[in-house]
């Protein structure tokens, strides 16, 4: 491997940790002009972070924005989700839209009571972009971490499924021909 | 270069094109086995929750390719949508070596004898098409026990009274059990009802030089990684190839069926992996693409002669399309039944399949597969959000004390629904794509609905302390037990293949896989599918000795 391609691994591995932790607000600077997601921009990061923790919150058990759903989300948006690109570019920017209406400048700055009544009350398409955010959301949260969500394997941890997703392998020994 | 002429091609290596090529090149025919798909083996096992051949939102793992083999749907108010492989109304069943026995849970079910005369035993309702087969569960009984030792079924069904006579006990114990089983024996045996151990197509023992299952959670949906799960592709396929008589070829799909000018089928013209169009002679035709693509090919390979599609002089092909209608309930219980034990489906009654008052049929009920997380996201009970606090206590609460019951509920065929060639919509090779549309008969509704509330109760009996129902849609179902579009029966007017599967007026053109269905049991059909192989391609043999190879 030449030195180029190191250099551009750990890149996309930096990138991947400023975009997880951007997602949670902390790095919000960080990003520059540039965004450091893969899909999204900056402000569309905020704006899905804030309608993923909607979908999945924080109680006891961290929520969706925390598990890197964001994440996931973006990092499907350049693969088996590209044909819903639109829908998330249009999406978020009427989600902000309705916002700015209700006299934020952005659906993340409203408080999540608030948040939570403008998803309950939309309707056409907006809603039908919120249903396909649940969707992803879900496969996000409760989906295997390697697909960029599910941090720390959190939702499995939830629900008291064994992490590590091989038993049988262990306890596993061909039982002796004609035994 | 011209291929050389073989005795016979063989479109599409799944349940039945595995055993019709073992069966023909055993008996020393010269055979190409063409695979639209690749030959993936246990190495390949990837053990993704989000990227598999049941749960595919992330796309599926046995094929067909998302971007070049789109289908188009028609809901129940006719408007049709463009669908890809791993959307929820394409019906994939997969593209691989193997088909759908490379991912599937390997239930290894016998139809009772009832199962073939479904129009004697019950009338055929206005508005179906329903009618008895043109071969007896006795005809089928010795293929059947073929399929099971040459292939390999665990489990026991001994203490099923209900199931149709056979000589032989299945080769293989059952797998060993796991929580649910008893708790769901127990509550079964107190209703009066006859559980037992589900049958298998899986080595509970050493079988076949292949190791037995090792039970863990990712088994339907997924190729097994110790080679337990017995498919075509680690058996017959191989047995096949080792005669020296079998050439597979994979990444080959097919484009027509080729005919000469008086209309007799002459061979195969296909897409090899480098899209090269090739034309594979043969005397013989085997077409083994499951329900929907076998009709689509017959469909497809229209000529002067046969401006409808090869055996559609009687616009039957396509035509009664049907898989099952899973129908079911969850339950909710006040202590654990997860164990992390696999492969999770482990215990069975057919005490409905047939004798329900009013009902034409039933279904089997068994309790599911262990589930990954994702996968019980959409089990929540009426009432409960589909987002936020409530769905996330939901899934936290219930996910290790839930069991499902469900069962496939045989349909009642309707000429409606149906496999047809869309007019716009072409697929990466500029063939006009399956279409598919229809819909449900009112007695299959009817019938799916009685069996909810059974698999209910039988929940309710062992404890649930919350149970509800899971109802499947009413629109055309098909997917990994498509069935049904070209028919077999004696009379050409209303079916396409005879009783051996040979295509009304061709002397050398078959359809061997689940679209000779005349109905499709309340059972998985696979093993049927095998056994009607075993039968039809034992004839092939036969009529060809003498012949020379």
């Amino acid at each position: 491997m030449s030195d180029h391609s190191i250099n551009s691994l750990r890149r996309r591995k930096f990138l991947r940790i400023a975009g997880a932790a951007s997602a949670g607000g902390a790095l919000i600077s960080c990003g520059g002009p540039k965004s450091p997601w893969r899909f999204l921009t900056i402000a569309e990061g905020e704006t899905l972070a804030a309608l993923c923790e909607q979908i999945i919150p924080t109680d006891q058990t961290p929520g969706a924005s925390w598990a890197g759903v964001v994440n996931f989300i973006d990092r499907q948006l350049i693969g088996p989700y590209r044909r819903q690109r639109d829908a998330y570019r249009t999406g978020l920017a009427e989600l902000n839209r309705i916002a700015v209406g209700l006299g934020v400048p952005s659906f993340a700055d409203l408080d999540a009571p608030r948040q939570a009544a403008l998803l309950q009350s939309l309707d056409g398409a907006p809603k039908r972009f919120f249903t396909t955010v649940i969707a992803h959301t879900m496969q996000g949260y409760y989906g295997d971490p390697r697909h960029g969500g599910n941090r720390d394997a959190i939702s499995w941890r939830m629900l008291g499924v064994p992490v590590i997703p091989i038993r049988g392998r262990n306890r596993y020994e061909f039982p002796k021909r004609g035994a | 270069m011209a291929l050389k002429h073989v005795n016979a091609v063989i479109v599409g290596a799944g349940a039945g094109g595995g055993v019709v090529a073992k069966e023909l090149a055993t008996a020393g025919l010269s055979v190409v086995l063409l695979e639209r798909g690749q030959w993936y083996t246990a190495a390949d096992c990837r053990k993704d929750d989000l990227r598999n051949q049941r749960t595919s939102p992330l796309g599926n793992n046995s094929g067909p390719d998302e971007d070049r083999n789109p289908r188009v749907a028609v809901d129940l108010n006719g408007n049709p949508r463009v669908v890809l492989p791993s959307e929820g109304g394409y019906s994939n069943n997969a593209a691989c070596v193997g088909g759908g026995t490379f991912t599937y849970g390997a239930q290894a079910w016998r139809f009772h004898e009832k199962d073939f005369r479904m129009a004697s035993t019950y009338g055929s309702p206005a508005g179906s098409t329903l009618a008895d087969w043109p071969l007896s569960y006795a005809d089928l009984e010795p293929y059947y026990e073929k399929a099971e030792y040459e292939i390999g079924v665990s489990g026991d069904v001994s203490a099923d009274p209900f199931h149709a006579p056979r000589r032989k006990p299945l080769p293989m114990p059952p797998v060993p059990p796991n929580r649910e089983y008893g708790i769901l024996k127990a509550a079964a045996q107190k209703l009066g009802l006859h559980p037992f151990d589900l049958p298998m197509l899986r080595n509970s023992v050493p079988y076949n030089g292949r190791p037995p299952c090792m039970q863990c959670r990712w088994c339907v949906g997924f190729a097994c990684e110790v080679n337990a799960k017995c498919g075509t592709q680690n058996t017959v396929i191989p047995t096949a190839i080792a005669t020296g008589n079998c050439d597979l070829r994979i990444n080959s799909m097919a484009r027509q069926i080729l005919t000469d000018a008086r209309g007799r089928v002459t061979g195969v013209a296909y897409h090899d992996a480098e899209n090269r169009l090739r034309e594979q002679t043969a005397d013989i035709v085997i077409v083994s693409s499951s329900a929907i693509e076998s009709a689509r090919l017959l469909l497809n390979s229209s000529s002067k002669l046969h401006p409808a599609g090869l055996g559609n002089h009687s616009d039957q092909v396509g035509r009664n399309l049907q898989g099952h209608s899973y129908s079911g309930a969850w339950g909710l219980f006040d202590f654990d039944t997860y164990d992390d034990i696999g492969p999770g489906a482990s215990i069975a009654i057919s005490d409905f399949n047939h004798g329900t008052p009013g009902l034409i049929g039933g279904a089997m009920l068994a309790n599911e597969f262990i589930r990954l997380p994702y996968q019980f996201v959409g089990a929540a009970p009426p009432g409960t959000p589909a987002w936020g606090p409530a769905h996330k206590e939901f899934m936290r609460q219930w996910y290790r004390r839930s069991i499902a019951i469900q069962g496939p509920t045989q349909e009642i065929p309707i000429a409606d629904s149906r496999v047809s060639l869309d007019p716009k919509i072409k697929d990466f090779w500029g063939l006009p794509v399956a279409r598919l549309s229809g819909g449900k008969h009112p007695k299959t509704n009817e019938t799916a609905t009685a069996m909810t509330e059974k698999a209910e109760a039988w929940l309710k009996a062992a404890g649930a302390i919350r149970t509800w129902k899971k109802l499947p849609g009413k629109g055309t179902s098909g997917g990994q037990h498509q069935a049904g579009t070209c028919r077999m029966g004696s009379d050409p007017a209303t079916s396409v293949t005879d009783p051996f599967c040979r295509v009304h007026h061709h002397d050398n053109l078959y359809v061997i896989d689940g679209s000779v269905h005349v109905t499709n049991g309340g059972f998985n059909p696979v093993l049927t599918i095998m056994a009607i192989a075993y039968r039809a391609a034992e004839r092939i043999a036969q009529s060809r000795k003498g012949r020379g190879a």
